[in-house]
């Protein structure tokens, strides 16, 4: 191959989106452990450096990373809706900011949030509301979760009489590559607040992922959205009924992966490759010799069963 | 070299084309390691004196073209391209109609071909047994579950020479796959990846070296499979319940009665 191969010298640029390319497509968690073999790859420290800071906040973002605030007084969500400048992102539950180095995956200094860069009284009762019972509900399913709950619209509303919109993040991730496994679950939900029709309307993503190394590279990627609704209500109320949908939607979602999983040995995978032949024997080599005399094999073949 | 089979261990196998491509421009001097390293989805080509399709690997590429196991011609026409021995011609043809049955049989359905070479360095051959398998429904998959579903299969085999009427068989065998399931309730399940394993055997070559090697390759891809479907699989499932238990494997724990809204 390498005869024919033209040697063809990469500029800068395009090495700086190969390595953007690798960087952006790490599993959850495995960033660093890219960057690390990519940079030897590489072997150009600018570029590495100038795709590493390109790449490392948009991934920190898409994949919702949870970073500890340097005093250990809680953690910042590092996402677009906690996103404040590039390098700032606000915990809404102690209404802190927190200063993120994206490349090195920490927070570096926190501040007290501003005024302005925290929702209405009116607004913040029902953030608050819906915190409070979210929270019960992802200690009890997560072992390891983490969420938060930002305001994404309306948040300066006063008083009844705006609409405003809500977003529930939650995370689970388990990091264990001396096992070769990697993995992570993400749900975010919508949260509409709509005054004039007094609902409140409900639009749910969620992904998960996993990762198995271990000889091999197999990985499962799994997406699902979903919608519902509910009444306007008082915020504990709308906060009760609000994690009362989630904490339906996200246990029939589980169930239903783990239908996916069952699935799979006797149909899914069937479509693939079977366990057994047609003949529900193993393959009859030693007779295949006599079979490619008569040069009608699968005659043959069918009539042995 | 390490650092780029370190990289593939971790990029989504859906993306390994786009990966492999991406090594290649830049390490262009590790190109044939990285491409004997790396398995690529396997492409198929139609061959028109027979309207049958055959697979494209390095192993029947000579300059752009690809010689069809059931012409013999390459495609694009190639003049003097290289040909195996007329004997090990005529086992190639054997194994190709053998292993077309052997795929119906596993597969029910797909893509087999077989590329047989003589190689010079031990005084054998190698022979490589391909089969590709799309069982989405829109393709061979005859109950409709799938909404995307690829199935590769890479089986190459090196026969040493004939000493004391035994032969060393040494198999390398690697399966892609990536299957996807699509439902309203519940959403997107795609599962993909990639495994390689190795087997080697003393075998007795009075039964056919196709009748050995076909053993091998069977054994060593119903493993593979069992390896899929039971380690690999199971452990991305173990993963998921770790992530999010569900809720018979949590402590009881009284569950706040849901309010009317």
């Amino acid at each position: 191959m390498e005869d024919t191969e033209e040697e063809v010298l990469l500029s800068d640029d395009q090495k700086l989106d190969i390595a953007k390319w690798f960087l952006l497509n790490s599993p959850p968690g495995e960033i660093q452990y890219v960057a690390k073999d990519l940079k030897s790859l590489l072997n150009d420290e600018d570029v590495y450096r100038r795709a590493a800071a390109e790449a490392f906040p948009l991934y920190n973002k898409s994949n919702i990373i949870c970073l500890h605030f340097p005093n250990r007084s809680g953690e910042v969500l590092v996402s677009s809706f906690s996103e404040i400048s590039e390098d700032e992102y606000l915990d809404p539950r102690t209404a802190q900011v927190g200063k993120v180095d994206h490349v090195r995956q920490i927070c570096t200094t926190m501040r007290p949030a501003t005024d302005e860069e925290l929702p209405s009284p009116y607004i913040e009762e029902y953030r608050c509301a819906l915190d409070a019972e979210i929270s019960k509900y992802v200690e009890e399913a997560y072992p390891k979760g983490v969420f938060s709950v930002y305001c994404t619209n309306g948040k300066d509303a006063e008083d009844c009489g705006s609409d405003f919109e809500l977003v529930v993040v939650i995370t689970a991730t388990r990091h264990s590559p001396q096992n070769f496994c990697n993995g992570s679950w993400v749900s975010i939900w919508n949260i509409e607040f709509k005054d004039e029709l007094q609902t409140v309307e409900v639009r749910g993503k969620l992904q998960v992922t996993a990762h198995y190394f271990e000889e091999g590279n197999v990985q499962l990627d799994a997406k699902h959205e979903c919608r519902d609704s509910t009444i306007f209500q008082s915020p504990d109320d709308s906060a009760d009924s609000l994690m009362n949908i989630i904490r339906h939607h996200e246990t029939e979602y589980l169930t239903s992966l783990q239908a996916s999983y069952s699935n799979l040995p006797d149909s899914t995978f069937k479509e693939l490759r079977r366990k057994l032949p047609v003949t529900r024997t193993l393959f009859p080599w030693h007779s295949t010799l006599q079979f490619s005399l008569t040069r009608d094999l699968e005659k043959e073949l069918g009539i042995e069963k | 070299m390490e650092a780029a089979m370190g990289l593939m261990r971790r990029m989504p196998p859906k993306h390994t084309e786009t990966a492999l491509s991406a090594l290649l421009s830049l390490l262009p001097d590790h190109s044939s390691d990285l491409l004997s390293q790396i398995d690529q989805p396997l492409q198929v080509l139609c061959d028109v004196d027979n309207a049958k399709e055959f697979i494209l690997c390095e192993y029947n590429r000579d300059a752009d073209s690809y010689r069809s196991p059931w012409s013999n011609k390459y495609h694009p026409p190639l003049e003097e391209g290289i040909y195996p021995s007329s004997e090990l011609r005529k086992l190639e043809i054997e194994a190709n109609e053998i292993f077309t049955v052997y795929r119906d049989q596993y597969y029910e359905g797909g893509i087999s071909s077989v590329y047989l070479w003589e190689d010079d360095d031990n005084e054998g051959f190698v022979a490589c047994f391909l089969i590709k398998k799309d069982g989405s429904k829109y393709a061979h998959g005859k109950r409709g579950y799938l909404h995307e579903g690829g199935w590769d299969a890479i089986h190459v085999i090196q026969v040493g020479p004939e000493v004391q009427g035994m032969a060393h068989y040494c198999l390398t065998s690697t399966i892609m796959l990536s299957l996807t399931t699509n439902g309203d309730t519940s959403g997107t399940f795609n599962l993909s990846g990639s495994i390689r394993r190795q087997m080697k055997a003393d075998l007795c070559v009075e039964d056919g070296h196709l009748c050995n090697m076909g053993k091998m390759i069977e054994e060593l891809e119903g493993k593979l499979r069992n390896q899929l479907d039971q380690v690999y699989f199971g452990k991305t499932k173990e993963m998921v319940c770790t992530l999010r238990p569900p809720s018979e494997l949590l402590l009881p724990m009284a569950l706040p009665e849901a309010r009317k809204p």
